[in-house]
């Protein structure tokens, strides 16, 4: 489903190489985890797979489906069923949540052609998927994410993501700041999605997020480069031992 | 709402400088030559039928305004006026003032047909009800759930129907044009117009004293609640002509009103002159609402053409316990010179300003009100929101003043201004004066961008980059989109969403 080959980006304003001839396969189905210490890029590869205009891609190719989307906007990429949980979601002043889920479903039915969706259908819908996250209908009359504590607004993310049923998931850092009891609900919402046709990708620092969403790969990312690729059980070994190991091993 | 969406969907393919209300109507017109003297004001008066009392009024206010100078205050620029280069009065030749739609020229008709947003003014001067079974939801999808509106629409120079008079009348309201109303209720006229912006005020409120054509007068009587929401749609379409209107609403003793007017010219290369005078005048415990869309054709991407709007607006609230409270949308026009204002020379009056100012292209908008605070334990409130794209400068400009008998007058100002792009301007200039200690003002003021973080964000969930930023803006403009009449309110924010069309990429 995403296939990212020999990729390098770099930062447009100052041009710092993030990504350095990256290359990583997932398959529909698949959940994968992608770690790797602070300021291995990770955060970077998501938002280039989003398509942020504030890296530029200097070689190799991001294909989804089989297809470039490198010359897509954010826009055109979400349409196509890719989206991110940010690590820090946006604050969207005087748009209530229920607005903005009403506006963002119906901007991607219309870019598929599809009808807007009716009133009745799309509360019932949101009631449905926020029930499963335990939030509380009132919360979506609030602006979205304004004055959220940390865990409301991951799981607002993951509400939003519930409901744009998208083919490729990228989650990053979603378990940053959220307690125990959060990341259960969290977790759970995104192993409910888990699906043949879905793929995941779970971008973490820690193991802790990936004994609940547990992935069929995992992923170490070093200075812009995936240096080691293993099953679940290289994620255990790394809270055991630390990167330092892997890094060395690699270089 | 298809017809709506039909004409957004067709404004979103077409550019920043084409407007979508740019259609010239061929209606044959009856116009005064070019140019201003006191034969152009005789010529107007005599056209109107007007009573000599009239005529002596408009004919002092232009001897004064030919001692004035143009004012240079504003931050705005635009080459001089020509004054005698301007048809003062052209009024389309076949509605001597029809009293009903038949007699209404059908190519007018034609008019509001092509116009849909953003009052509907063919439905609404067809009788047409909106479908009452809508409901209101919790996403806001649907809100025309309101009752009919009464319209005044002035064409150029002529208001050519009015809507719903019987039952007006029934309650006791008057509403009707004011050239029918110096006919018609001379003493009302009389006693009020220039009463609250005199002849004497301001360069433009001089002219419009010297030459108004047509304009709307509501008159609430002592007790009523005027049954329905007034609206009056004003459309400039004869080239080189000015539009003056003069609008007078009075609320009487303990009465309420809500009125809105609505704005829009063809696309034209040449600058059009549009300068008006609103006066409203509350009672003892009468509230008037006074909610303004404005559309005027506001030139092309390269600046060339559009309307310059000089306008003054001012309410009395002369009654204990009265209150005026503005709403306006402002989206068109080549240059805005505009500060809707309120008197609050009643002891317990309120004066409300809410306003959205929004400036893309080349416009140019100084905008702004002044709460000026006579009475004891007045209060007023100001929120402005200006919205700046492209090459636009927008100015708040805004005064708020204390008697030295004022004592308890308070205040809150709130101007909030939202940058889209490099190359335009947002500016706050308060004038802030108390000469009574006890008087309590607040100021508040922020300047913003759209940050990339939140617009990425948004398109980040398939909502497209222009579409993005008007969900931005509106969620910035919502408490004043919220004072609005509702049904007008869902309209207004699409036309801030076609407004900033073009402002990016």
């Amino acid at each position: 489903m995403l296939e990212i080959k020999n990729l390098h980006a770099r930062i447009v304003e100052d041009g710092t190489e993030i990504i350095r001839g990256l290359n990583l396969t997932v398959k529909a189905g698949e959940v994968a985890a992608i770690m790797g210490p602070n300021g291995s890029g990770k955060s970077t590869l998501s938002y280039i797979l989003a398509g942020r205009e504030d890296y530029e891609v200097t070689e190799g190719d991001i294909l989804y489906n089989g297809e470039s989307i490198l010359e897509m906007d954010p826009a055109e990429r979400a349409a196509a069923g890719i989206f991110l949980a940010f690590q820090y979601p946006m604050e969207i002043p005087g748009v209530a949540t229920m607005e903005f889920l009403k506006v963002a479903m119906n901007a991607q039915r219309k870019a598929r052609d599809e009808e807007p969706l009716k009133i009745p259908e799309l509360l019932k819908r949101v009631k449905e998927a926020a029930g499963s996250l335990n939030m509380d209908m009132a919360m979506l009359k609030r602006p979205l994410n304004v004055g959220f504590s940390g865990g409301e607004k991951k799981r607002a993310e993951i509400l939003q993501m519930k409901l744009l049923e998208p083919k490729l998931c990228v989650l990053d850092e979603t378990d940053s700041g959220l307690d125990i009891d959060a990341l259960k609900i969290v977790a759970d919402g995104v192993n409910a999605l888990r699906s043949p046709d879905r793929a995941i990708v779970v971008i973490t620092h820690y193991q802790r997020l990936l004994e609940y969403i547990v992935p069929d790969s995992v992923h170490v990312l070093y200075r812009g480069q995936v240096i080691k690729s293993g099953d679940k059980s290289l994620a255990v070994e790394l809270e055991e031992n630390g990167y330092a190991g892997i890094i060395e091993e690699a270089a | 709402m298809p017809a709506v969406q039909d004409t957004i969907d067709r404004v979103r393919k077409i550019d920043v400088d084409q407007y979508k209300y740019g259609f010239e109507t061929e209606i044959e017109m009856d116009k005064a030559p070019k140019g201003l003297s006191e034969d152009t004001i005789r010529f107007i008066s005599a056209k109107k039928n007007e009573p000599q009392w009239m005529l002596d009024w408009r004919l002092e206010a232009y001897r004064r305004w030919v001692t004035l100078q143009e004012p240079t205050w504003a931050r705005v620029n635009y080459p001089k006026i020509d004054f005698q280069d301007i048809h003062y009065y052209a009024a389309p030749k076949s509605t001597p003032g029809p009293t009903s739609l038949a007699e209404v020229d059908p190519e007018l008709l034609k008019v509001y047909e092509k116009l849909g947003i953003p009052l509907r003014e063919q439905e609404i001067l067809a009788g047409v009800q909106k479908p009452a079974d809508s409901e209101l939801d919790e996403a806001n999808d649907n809100v025309y759930k309101s009752g009919r509106v009464a319209v005044d629409a002035v064409f150029d120079s002529v208001s050519v129907v009015t809507t719903f008079k019987k039952e007006l009348a029934e309650a006791g309201v008057i509403f009707c044009s004011i050239s029918e109303a110096i006919r018609e209720h001379p003493d009302l006229v009389k006693k009020y117009l220039g009463s609250v912006v005199p002849t004497s005020d301001n360069y433009y409120a001089t002219l419009n004293s010297a030459v108004f054509t047509d304009g709307s007068f509501v008159f609430v009587p002592k007790g009523v609640r005027c049954p329905m929401e007034l609206s009056t749609y004003f459309r400039i379409n004869e080239k080189n002509t000015g539009q003056f209107e003069r609008t007078l609403i009075i609320a009487e003793e303990g009465a309420y009103v809500s009125y809105l007017e609505g704005c829009t010219a063809p696309q034209r290369d040449e600058n059009q002159l549009h300068a008006a005078v609103v006066e409203l005048i509350a009672l003892d415990d009468a509230e008037i609402k006074y909610s303004t869309v404005q559309n005027w054709y506001p030139g092309d991407a390269q600046g060339k053409g559009g309307i310059y709007n000089f306008v003054t607006k001012r309410g009395d609230c002369r009654g204990d316990r009265s209150k005026i409270s503005w709403t306006q949308v402002e989206t068109g026009s080549a240059i805005t010179w505009k500060y809707p204002s309120c008197i609050l020379r009643g002891d317990d009056s309120r004066g409300e300003f809410y306003s959205i100012a929004v400036s893309n292209g080349h416009q140019q908008v100084d905008s702004g009100t002044k709460m000026i605070h006579l009475g004891k334990n007045t209060s007023s409130r100001i929120i402005s929101k200006g919205i700046a794209a492209g090459f636009s400068q927008n100015t708040y400009r805004g005064q708020v003043s204390a008697h030295r008998k004022a004592s308890n007058a308070r205040n809150f100002t709130q101007c909030d201004s939202l940058l889209i792009g490099e190359d335009c301007g947002a500016h706050t200039v308060p004038y802030i004066e108390a000469k009574n200690s006890t008087a309590q003002f607040e100021h508040e003021a922020t300047t913003s961008k759209i940050s990339e973080d939140q617009l990425f964000y948004v398109m980040q969930r398939g909502i497209p980059e222009e579409e993005a930023i008007a969900l931005i803006v509106n969620g910035f403009v919502k408490e004043v989109i919220q004072e609005l009449p509702m049904e007008f309110a869902v309209e207004a924010q699409k036309l801030i969403g076609i407004s900033l069309e073009g402002s990016v990429g």
